[in-house]
């Protein structure tokens, strides 16, 4: 799960991450507000959205003055930010966030996220910070740090230590920097999140360290665990379609081609959509309807796939290992009469009471094209979807 | 013979009584699958399913000399439920729970490291050795006695390349679902060690997906390994877009090295035949033994 800048600053700041002052406005008048509050020279005004790549796509305004502030909130406001992350369609800025700005000296890179290979927490650092990190890893191999904690343990001061000085930072730099780090490690392991990045990490000219953009997303696994991360989910940053599906514990992700998927299990899901390509058709989406599916969640998952427009045939996968075929093929034929089947569908099912499941989908006098296995299926629907066109 | 679990290998299972562990015992008990018992906190010494119900692990261990569990328990009480079987000794663990928390696979991971135990899991089909052991909640039919090993993240992918091998006629020593999620019990090295290890298993089937670098670590291994036996590799994914999760918690690409094109380029280089289709996973398989045999 992801989260605003403004709310993961909050969260480190409770961690004793030094961040700057600064507040959350919806509009101009608010925005005035903490101008005001805040002391000058300098302001920045920065989207909030989630999305990175805002400083390029002119959603981070440094301002001079607190009219200067309120003119940038009220042009960043209800416009559509487009970034090389949202997509050419944009997100639009309902929050700005208007904090102080730092006399920098220099910007540095740190990151801790889970390591995937051992399970415990790999600490990424760099001198190259406010940039993209990615490109940084790929130009400037050299220039990044690595550390990998062992699973289950938190960090130690002596390993913040050996960062702080790989990164060249000067004596009275270090304790503050050793503390920093320390605090972003017990806030990743509290809150078990994924990640916390902070980039930049900028020293300031006076020889402080301020954590000035933070980025962190968190174990949607383990949220039941820290309901006051869970109320930070915003759900306007969300797909309306897979807002409704994860209503439904569904897993669904909107594509842009325009044949519907409908599989259990995620690895099954994405071979459906790669041997879909194989046979020169596009999936419309990736829909995992997840082991223990009823045939009511079955008949929404369908549902939902039918109300995009983009979708003119479906492909249904099924292999019932926990999942059976029975409560599927139900599921199936609820759904399509209810909506009336105007587009070409296809089913494949294999697995648990699949003899069942079948006898169901026959005897419903539906037009369901069945399929007995994978290639079969997918050739069966790109050949019936690109027949229509 | 096979990997991991055989006709002898006494089975119980955690969470025993409960909707998934009643459906999936009685699967496993009508499959042959030897099992013993089951764990239900609080219903110890009642019977189900025909067996004893046990309060704890320990006392289900010294009763019946069970060496192997099946977890089915909702994931808040996962980690509790798998340190139990590590602390009774249990050598073969696997937990079938969707929605475990990654910091607690953490650490039950670095209570594996000083254990005899070896999990599979979580959040996978389980492991199942055909007409001997079944271990978990894949369909039992579409599996055959035979020569290849499987190893998959995705279950459900684990049940096509089992199909398909039967499909074709050769069948399966053991099929191994080592789950979707980022952090793992067991990961490729580790049951592609066991698969070239073992006597009874001629060829080896290695389902991967996107999302970290697994199959990457497979790959150097399968290069560095002396033992060589032909490998059959597929990863799914190639049609996701980067940066979205794809169900599996595992399946995203959020760096080097984990995307299915990635992916693919590394196990090719280590000598690995890439089946072009998920649904070439039998015919490929059957090119690939031809070839070795010839």
């Amino acid at each position: 799960m992801n989260i605003h800048e403004y709310q993961a600053k909050q969260l480190l700041r409770r961690y004793g991450v030094p961040v700057p002052r600064g507040d959350v406005a919806h509009n101009p008048a608010e925005a005035e507000t903490i101008a005001e509050e805040l002391d000058g020279p300098v302001w920045v005004v920065k989207a909030q959205i989630h999305a990175g790549g805002r400083g390029k796509a002119g959603g981070v305004k440094i301002c001079r003055s607190v009219k200067e502030v309120v003119a940038s909130a009220d042009k960043m406001l209800g416009s559509r930010l487009v970034t090389h992350q949202t997509g050419p369609q944009g997100k639009e800025v309902k929050k700005v966030y208007i904090e102080q700005g730092s006399d920098i000296a220099r910007e540095l890179y740190v990151a801790q996220l889970i390591d995937r290979a051992t399970g415990g927490v790999a600490v990424i650092a760099s001198t190259e910070g406010g940039m993209d990190i990615e490109e940084v890893a790929e130009n400037h191999p050299d220039k990044i740090i690595r550390l990998s904690l062992p699973p289950a343990t938190p960090m130690r001061a002596f390993q913040a230590r050996n960062i702080a000085f790989q990164l060249d930072l000067k004596e009275r730099e270090v304790h503050k920097f050793v503390r920093l780090l320390m605090a972003m490690n017990k806030a990743f392991r509290d809150l078990d999140a994924t990640l916390v990045e902070i980039n930049p990490l900028v020293v300031t000219k006076s020889n402080r360290l301020i954590a000035l953009d933070c980025k962190m997303t968190f174990d949607e696994n383990a949220l039941f665990r820290h309901h006051d991360v869970m109320e930070m989910r915003d759900v306007d940053e969300m797909d309306p379609l897979e807002l409704e599906a994860s209503r439904h514990d569904l897993n669904y992700v909107k594509l842009e081609g325009d044949i519907g998927c409908m599989v259990n299990g995620a690895g099954l899901a994405m071979a459906t959509m790669d041997i879909i390509q194989h046979y020169g058709g596009e999936p419309a989406n990736f829909m995992d309807i997840a082991g223990a599916a009823t045939k009511e969640r079955v008949a929404c998952a369908f549902k939902l796939i039918f109300n995009d427009p983009g979708v003119k045939g479906i492909l249904v996968n099924v292999f019932g290992g926990m999942m059976r075929c029975n409560s599927i093929a139900e599921g199936i034929v609820g759904a399509a009469r209810e909506v009336g089947l105007d587009r070409p569908l296809v089913v494949r099912l294999e697995g648990t009471n699949v003899e069942l499941g079948r006898k169901i989908l026959q005897e419903s006098g539906l037009p369901i094209i069945t399929a007995t296995t994978l290639s079969d299926a997918a050739g069966k629907i790109v050949h019936a979807v690109q027949g229509r066109a | 013979m096979s990997i991991l679990v055989n006709k002898a290998t006494k089975v119980i299972c955690q969470g025993f009584t409960g909707t998934q562990g009643t459906f999936h015992s009685q699967q496993a008990i009508e499959y042959g699958t030897n099992m013993v018992g089951g764990v239900t906190p609080g219903k110890g010494g009642s019977q189900h399913l025909g067996l004893p119900v046990f309060n704890t692990v320990l006392e289900a261990r010294a009763k019946t000399g069970c060496d192997a569990s099946i977890i089915y328990v909702p994931p808040i009480y996962a980690m509790d439920s798998i340190m139990e079987a590590i602390d009774a000794g249990i050598e073969v663990i696997v937990a079938v729970t969707d929605g475990v928390p990654v910091q607690d696979m953490a650490r039950i991971k670095k209570e594996l490291k000083y254990s005899k135990s070896r999990m599979i899991g979580p959040n996978c089909p389980g492991v199942i050795t055909p007409d001997e052991c079944k271990m978990g909640i894949m369909p039992g039919y579409v599996h055959k006695p035979g020569r290849i090993g499987i190893v998959s993240r995705s279950g459900t992918l684990s049940y096509e390349a089992a199909t398909q091998t039967t499909a074709v006629g050769i069948g399966q020593s053991t099929v191994v679902g080592i789950g979707g999620d980022p952090v793992n019990g067991s990961n490729f090295v580790d049951i592609l060690e066991l698969f070239l290890a073992d006597d009874h298993t001629d060829a080896i089937i290695m389902i991967g997906e996107i999302g970290g670098t697994p199959e990457i670590d497979a790959a150097e291994f399968l290069k560095r390994s002396k033992r060589k036996k032909p490998v059959v590799g597929f990863s799914a994914g190639r049609a996701a877009p980067p940066g979205r999760r794809m169900g599996h918690a595992g399946a995203i690409v959020s760096g080097g090295g984990e995307s299915a094109a990635e992916k693919i380029e590394a196990l090719r280089s280590a000598g690995i035949i890439i089946t072009p289709s998920p649904a070439e996973l039998g015919s490929t398989m059957l090119q690939a033994l031809g070839k070795a045999a010839a």
